[in-house]
């Protein structure tokens, strides 16, 4: 099997691994110590049983010749043996679950928290999935295939030992030939295992094509149906459907394989202890006994199923580290910069200073960028896409920090400031319109959960939302739905705004906040923000120019920097390259 | 269920022979403890080495036709598992195709995805264990116990207790258990939405300082999703030592039992060994049973599922045979339409009543949300009207085949979607015998020809899942040029110009200009500026027809336009 070949790093990587996972463990040594004990304990009690059995039959000699207080003697042996076995079973699957399912929980509580301070960087480098992934699969796979399997294999191994050594404490030949038959067990089902792995891989290939070609379906069943298109599509899914029942076929007639064929083995030393046992029995030369003979069966019959799950734990545990070193490697990124404890004192004024700014090392975006804001002013960022606008807010909000220069609120630098305190002085609306699943009122007071309801009310009315809200089944406590298919991207938007509005901070962003609405309610929720811009700083991103004729200055930029600068009338005059974009937009078709 | 032995009459054979192989290996099973009591009765007892050799060639030969049997067993089994679930997933998709929009929409895309995928995959698993297991568990427990009588009645009533007992064991468990594990699923789902909303919503969390509180809630979450792990493993832990003990009970009384019987001679030692060996063969066939039914009831849920799709009524009834055309000049009317979404409180539409007259050009526009789209996708009845009626040439749609509705009218849809395969096989959807000059003469039309032409493959150039290897505009071109390779009477735009800049989209415009006066063209915009030239432009708000003329008209009579209008030019720019 080639999981079982393993490079020198990766044997390094899993120790270190290792070490860690014992790091979580060790607060729950006591679960861990119980748990082993109680393996120790439960295996003994259960090779001891059919010891016992293999006594009683020992008494029963014959017609008359039962010696009934041996038999009652050792029934009473495997009674004791089964209650003690079977409380240190239990006991070692409570402890093991209180271990797993702990180590599981402090993990994810532990990942969300580095969400909470990872920077946007990372996050917005990395698909959501994935993370999402590595926060609930693969803690889980984790715990339960590492630390579960870490006592099954402590089970299977003392399993193992205590039944050789009790062989071979009775009848050395026999037991030679249980372990000179041993190696051929894990020998089928490593042959077996690699061949099903080509099958395997073929139908997950198939299988992949074919979800592929029913999400292209079933997302475009309407066009199928417009151009009555149903016969061709159906064509097409049959050449795949049959191209996977023949790999599915193969995959799983193959995998199905394994099982019979340990069987086999397990079988072929049955008889041959049978064989070794019983002649040793007639000649005499073994000194073994009927009620022996029995244990030896009894032994011989389970012993592969040891083997069996201890190859399956071992492609478990290498699992289950891969899973583990994905989780460490999310709670190992960098974190945000030290907070500063400072709290932003006056919120109004912004000045940018010669600030730049890239994502990438090698792809310089914003250089040298200045930009003065008085308290109030309404400022307007307009530009082809990829001009920086958006990175602009993010270098406001502070999600991302800049590379060099300064972005100062008030007096204050930015980076001086608790970033709470400087969040809170923004109210902010994206293009992107995120929605909790709650009910409306909860995501309209989002940014202020102790609201009343005549304020929410107040805010929805202003973003123009409440008629519609009012329209939904539970009105404003109607749960949005986790991918808020039950709202228009455009209603999305007015709860967004709704959201904002309740809160009034003294400074807004808004980035295309009404790009989803039409023209008309944008007309209306212009008038609600240019009431709330009112005395309010106020950065404003869109495409439509017609949102930002009525900004105080309307900044014009190109490859991150500003190319011009100025009112909308004076902007028109210089005829220059917002003049052009202006122009544009109502050329006559 | 039904229509699972629907799936597996198809599989008749297979679905026989498989559980019969299953049953002839189990049946060797139940043969070892028989020969192990002879070797040891016969063997030892008259120390006939003979009688032991025959004994071990004949455990041989069992375990090798065992083999045999069993490879049989599988090889059947996934044969008619993997059948049926092919069968399965044909049949899903094809009534998928005959679902109508209204029924679609209920569903939901992404639960016919998942029930085409993971759970005809659970059904195949589930199939698949049920037809090698479903005989040979119960075989073996049933027949150990009957080898049992065969060996000593009177020992053997202990069995039938023991196989009581365990049953209680296993299946109270089971019953107790299995709701819990639903509630634990419910509550890990909702830590993985929890994950995604922060990390979707990360902007919005840090603009508003909620980071505290979704940390919060999430451990609170956590906390009872741990809590209800304890409680759960609690009980699902007693299965292993109870079932143990239950069998170790059956032992020890089978070893006092027995003990008499050899003492009254009527039984051996090796009988004693042989009753032993079946109890234990009872437990590890028991937990298999358990466990099959736990992937059984997963399969079954599954299953229900998928039937749950296919016993949707398709919900539109079209006629077998057309209806005679009456002589209209009219190419599209609608007549007091009214159109409720399923499960929506208002209606989308509200007495709607217009006539447009064939070749003509009709602008659409209104608000978001007006019904702009459920208007037009009235027309090739996607939906059937909840009041009203609309009629093709004349021709109640309701009336009309199936063919001939959607042969009628073809749509360019918001979303620019194209099939994977190659250009061509995307603009020969609607028409299957289109020429290569007809499909040039469509790309030109739809503004595609230049780029098409530049591929080095041009008509037969791949087109990747989804058109990804298109870039916007040219996908949302390719998905005009596919509704002009049509042909059809009647053409829908449904706000399919967005993505298109204004030379390209200027230019479009003109090429369907050309076609004014042969195609009945229906526009659906935003923007005034686009529908300026219409023959008549119908104005949506709330679902209501509030306005209908010409631009000139419109902006005279109907305030809605004249705002929407200004809205986009400002009225110093209009004039």
């Amino acid at each position: 099997m080639k999981t079982f070949k393993r490079t020198p790093e990766e044997k390094a990587r899993s120790r270190i691994m290792l070490r860690r996972v014992l790091k979580y463990i060790r607060g729950r040594r006591r679960y861990v110590a119980l748990s082993l004990i109680c393996a120790l304990a439960s295996t003994a009690c259960q090779l001891l049983v059919p010891v016992f059995t293999g006594r009683a039959i020992d008494a029963m000699l014959g017609s008359g010749q039962v010696r009934f207080d041996a038999v009652i003697g050792a029934a009473a042996y495997i009674l004791g043996f089964t209650v003690l076995s079977c409380a240190a079973q239990w006991l070692m699957s409570l402890s093991n679950n209180k271990t797993v399912y702990g180590v599981s929980r402090e993990l994810r509580d532990a990942a969300i928290a580095k969400i909470q301070r990872l920077p946007l960087k990372y996050l917005d480098a990395h698909p959501a999935g994935d993370i999402v992934s590595r926060i609930t699969s693969d803690v889980d796979t984790f715990a339960d295939g590492l630390l579960m399997s870490f006592t099954q294999l402590f089970t299977g191994v003392l399993t193992i030992l205590g039944t050789l050594g009790f062989m071979v404490a009775v009848n050395g030949v026999i037991a030679l030939v249980v372990v000179a038959l041993t190696p051929l067990s894990l020998f089928v089902a490593a042959f077996i295992s690699t061949r099903t792995y080509k099958y395997f891989n073929a139908q997950n290939a198939a299988r992949g094509e074919q979800t592929a070609l029913i999400n292209e379906q079933i997302t475009g069943v309407r066009l199928i149906q417009e151009f009555a298109h149903e016969e061709a599509s159906l064509a097409q899914f049959d050449e795949v459907n049959e191209r996977l029942r023949d790999a599915s076929l193969k995959a799983v007639f193959f995998s199905s394989l394994t099982n019979p064929s340990t069987r086999l083995v397990n079988n072929i030393v049955y008889a041959g202890v049978a064989l070794t046992g019983a002649l040793g029995a007639v000649f005499g030369g073994a000194h073994l006994t009927i009620g022996q003979l029995s244990v030896f069966l009894s032994y011989a019959g389970q012993y592969a199923k040891p083997f069996n799950e201890i190859s399956g734990i071992v492609t478990e545990m290498q699992n289950s580290v891969s899973c583990a070193a994905r989780v460490f490697e999310l709670l190992d990124e960098e974190e945000l910069s030290p907070e500063a404890d400072e709290e932003l004192k006056q919120a109004g004024s912004v000045s940018i200073n010669d600030v730049s700014f890239r994502y990438v090392p090698d792809r310089p975006l914003i250089d040298g960028f200045s930009l003065r804001v008085a308290p109030g002013q309404r400022t307007a960022i307009v530009g082809p896409t990829g001009c920086g606008k958006t990175t602009l807010i993010n270098l406001l909000m502070r999600f991302y920090d800049t590379d060099s220069g300064s972005i100062c609120v008030g007096e204050q630098d930015i980076k001086q400031v608790k970033r709470s305190s400087l969040r809170a002085s923004y109210g902010m609306v994206l293009q992107e319109t995120w929605l909790k699943n709650a009910t409306i009122k909860e995501n309209i007071a989002y940014g202020k959960p102790d609201a009343t309801d005549e304020e929410i009310v107040a805010a929805a009315e202003a973003a123009h939302a409440h008629s519609f809200i009012m329209r939904l089944p539970e009105g404003y406590d109607t749960v949005i739905s986790a991918d808020g298919g039950n709202l228009s991207q455009g209603q999305k938007q007015l709860l967004c705004i709704a959201r904002v509005m309740l809160r009034l901070p003294p400074m807004l962003i808004l980035d295309e906040a009404t790009s989803s609405i039409d023209t008309r309610t944008e007309l209306l929720i212009q008038s609600a923000f240019s009431r709330m811009m009112k005395g309010r700083t106020s950065f404003i991103v869109a495409h439509r120019l017609s949102t930002i004729r009525e900004a105080d200055v309307i900044l014009v930029m190109r490859d991150g920097h500003i190319i011009e600068q100025g009112r909308h009338e004076e902007l028109l005059k210089q005829n220059g390259f917002y003049a052009a974009l202006y122009n544009s937009q109502f050329e006559a078709v | 269920m039904n229509r699972l032995r629907a799936y597996l009459k198809s599989y008749r054979r297979e679905s026989i022979l498989a559980p019969a192989f299953k049953m002839l290996e189990a049946l060797f099973d139940l043969f070892v403890p028989l020969i192990v009591a002879r070797m040891i009765n016969v063997g030892i007892g008259e120390s006939s080495p003979a009688v032991i050799k025959q004994c071990f060639f004949l455990l041989l030969a069992l375990a090798l036709t065992g083999l045999v049997c069993s490879f049989a067993a599988q090889y059947f089994a996934a044969r008619a598992a993997t059948g049926c679930a092919a069968r399965m997933r044909r049949d899903l998709i094809a009534h998928i195709y005959a679902l109508d929009a209204s029924r679609l929409d209920a569903i939901g895309e992404d639960t016919l995805i998942t029930r085409m995928t993971g759970d005809i995959n659970q059904v195949q698993n589930g199939l698949n264990l049920f037809l090698r297991l479903f005989l040979r568990s119960p075989f073996i427990v049933f027949g150990a116990m009957i080898m049992a009588f065969a060996v000593n009645a009177r020992v053997s009533v202990i069995f039938v207790f023991t196989i009581l007992l365990l049953s209680v064991i296993v299946f109270t468990l089971m019953k107790r258990t299995s709701p819990m594990y639903r509630r634990i699923q419910a509550v890990l789902d909702k830590l993985t939405l929890h994950t995604r909303e922060n990390l979707s919503g990360v902007r919005v969390i840090r603009a508003f300082g909620r980071e505290e509180d979704e940390k919060r809630a999430f451990s609170a979450s956590n906390a009872s999703l741990t809590a209800l792990q304890n409680v759960t493993g609690k009980l699902s832990a007693l299965m292993n030592p109870l079932t143990y003990a239950a069998v170790n009970l059956g032992i020890v009384a089978v070893l006092y039992a027995g003990g008499r019987g050899v003492n009254a001679g009527a039984l051996k030692s090796g009988d004693v060994v042989a009753l032993v060996n079946y109890m234990s063969q009872i437990l590890v066939e028991l937990i298999k049973l358990a466990n099959l039914i736990v992937t059984l009831s997963r399969a079954g849920a599954s299953m229900s599922r998928v039937a749950a799709v296919l016993d949707t009524e398709p919900g539109m009834d079209f006629p077998e045979m057309e209806q005679s055309c009456s002589e209209t000049d009219a190419a599209v009317e609608f007549d007091n339409v009214s159109f409720k979404y399923g499960g929506a409180g208002a209606e989308s539409l509200t007495d709607v009543t217009f006539s447009v007259s064939a070749g003509s050009t009709v602008g659409v526009i209104g608000g978001t949300g007006s019904g702009k789209t459920t208007l037009v996708s009235l027309i090739n009845r996607m939906y059937d009207a909840s009041a009203g009626e609309v009629r093709l040439f004349g021709v109640p749609v309701r009336e009309m085949t199936k063919s001939r509705v959607r042969g009628l009218v073809a749509v360019v849809p918001q979303k620019a979607q194209l099939f994977s395969g190659t250009v061509r096989s995307n603009l020969l959807m609607g028409n299957r015998t289109a020429a290569d000059v007809e499909l040039w003469d469509a790309l030109e039309k739809a503004q595609a020809a230049e780029f098409v032409r530049a591929k080095p493959l041009g008509l037969d150039e791949k087109v990747s899942q989804g058109g990804r290897n298109f870039s916007g505009g040219q996908r949302q071109r390719l998905t005009i040029a596919r509704a002009l390779a049509k042909n059809a009477s009647v053409l829908i735009l449904d706000d399919s110009a967005s993505a298109l800049d204004f030379a390209t989209d200027a230019a479009l415009r003109k090429a369907l200009n050309a076609l004014h006066g042969r195609v009945t063209a229906f526009i659906v915009s935003q923007r005034t500026s686009s529908l300026r030239h219409a023959d008549m432009i119908l104005v949506l708000e709330d679902g209501r027809l509030i306005g209908k003329g010409t631009h000139a008209e419109l902006l005279e009579r109907c305030p809605v336009y004249r705002e929407i209008h200004e809205s986009q030019y400002r009225k110093e720019d209009a004039e």
